[in-house]
């Protein structure tokens, strides 16, 4: 199905907020730099760093690859462990 | 050094095109009201001033799924008192601002952890099933993925098959989502008993979204502030997989979310230039159709033209 809104017109109109969004993430991580003790080993700070550089890509199903970095893995085999 | 001036560092749409309404069809559209149902709002939990607020936004009609109140109950007669509530009342207060109410009944992921009692509210759940605004069983699902709770799952596949329900499924939060929902698909994918156009899988994602549909189910998409989809998101979705057997719902419960998030769908898609016609499928034509092929519902449009309800 055709997206009717030209890419220009999808920048000029969420611009201010794109903007916004990435200044509440650089300001959350300064708060989180701020504050005392460390989560440098907290695995969460792995999944944003993976999410940051999905952001970079210039592949087009970025929100979905950011979906499956935030998701448990599914296994198949699944019916057997639990035996239902 | 310069710097390339900073493109778009003007109020949001200052162009004139945007911002003159009498020169913008998308803007006049976006004051009118347009029809709709919400397939999935727990109004149990909103007051009477919301059915109201939703009659004035355009809503004619929603389905409310039987679901987790915020604690776990402690009887089998909590439960029947619920259904009695979701069968009775809520149709009554809506009625009272012209809304046709309808329910799913169930007992759902979060409480079905506890199969003992869950075997007890499934054994109840026949008395219901033909009251006149009952459509089917729901939102039945997942919640934490474990064994228990895919044990229930099962156990209403077999009550809707055996009284020919349609299914109305919720899927797991956050990181539980993906994995939960490949669950769901294979319990109901292995079931031949099953049809699939009349089952709906809620609360999908960019992540979900393709695995349902291309297994042959409904889709719902939820817009939820923080957990689930955006209008905008949600508007994506329609772009990217087309509008056939997807819906919207704000899934209105007693947490942080939006019962008029619907209409904010509705905006969104006319602030992109897209069709009436494809809005009014979405959230209008497409509940219709789905909830048609249960014997109880029932539905005659309002007789007021949409213009006028603004
Ligand atoms: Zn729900």
């Amino acid at each position: 199905m055709p997206q009717p809104m030209p890419a220009p017109d999808v920048l000029d109109r969420e611009f201010l907020e794109i903007r916004a969004k990435l200044l509440e993430v650089a300001a959350s991580f300064d708060r989180i730099d701020r504050g005392e003790g460390s989560v440098e080993g907290d695995p969460r700070m792995a999944l944003y760093r993976e999410a940051l550089e999905t952001l970079l890509s210039d592949q087009p199903n970025r929100a979905e690859q950011i979906q499956q970095i935030f998701s448990r893995q599914y296994e198949e085999s699944w019916r057997t462990k639990f035996g239902v | 050094m310069s710097r390339p001036k900073a493109h778009g560092l003007q109020p949001v749409g200052s162009n004139d095109h945007n911002i003159d309404p009498t020169k913008n069809i998308k803007y006049r559209q976006a004051l009118t009201n347009m029809y709709y149902f919400d397939p999935h709002i727990h109004m149990v939990s909103r007051t009477t001033d919301d059915y109201e607020t939703l009659a004035k936004m355009g809503c004619v009609g929603m389905s409310e799924p039987a679901f987790w109140a915020g604690f776990d109950r402690g009887s089998v007669d909590s439960f029947r008192d619920y259904f009695c509530q979701l069968t009775d009342f809520e149709q009554k207060r809506a009625g009272m601002y012209g809304l046709k109410h309808f329910t799913w009944m169930c007992i759902n992921a979060k409480e079905a952890e506890n199969v003992q009692l869950s075997r007890e509210v499934i054994k109840i759940i026949p008395d219901f099933l033909d009251c006149p605004n009952v459509l089917g069983i729901g939102e039945i699902g997942l919640n934490k993925n474990t064994k228990n709770e895919a044990t229930i799952f099962l156990e209403h596949i077999d009550l809707a098959v055996e009284y020919s329900q349609q299914i109305l499924i919720h899927t797991p939060h956050l990181e539980d989502k993906f994995q939960g929902t490949r669950m769901i698909l294979d319990m109901l994918n292995g079931d031949s008993r099953l049809e699939r156009n009349r089952v709906l899988v809620d609360h999908v994602e960019e992540h979900t979204v393709r695995h349902v549909l291309d297994d042959g189910y409904w889709a719902g998409m939820t817009l939820y502030p923080v957990s689930k989809c955006t209008p905008a998101r949600a508007v994506d979705l329609i772009e990217m997989y087309g509008p056939e057997r997807l819906l919207v719902n704000s899934a209105g419960d007693w947490g942080p979310s939006k019962p008029t998030a619907v209409p904010d769908f509705i905006l969104e898609m006319r602030r992109r230039g897209h069709p009436e016609s494809l809005v009014r499928k979405i959230v209008y034509e497409n509940p219709i159709e789905f909830f048609s092929q249960s014997s109880n519902f029932s539905f005659t449009p309002p007789n007021v033209p949409e213009a006028a309800i603004q």
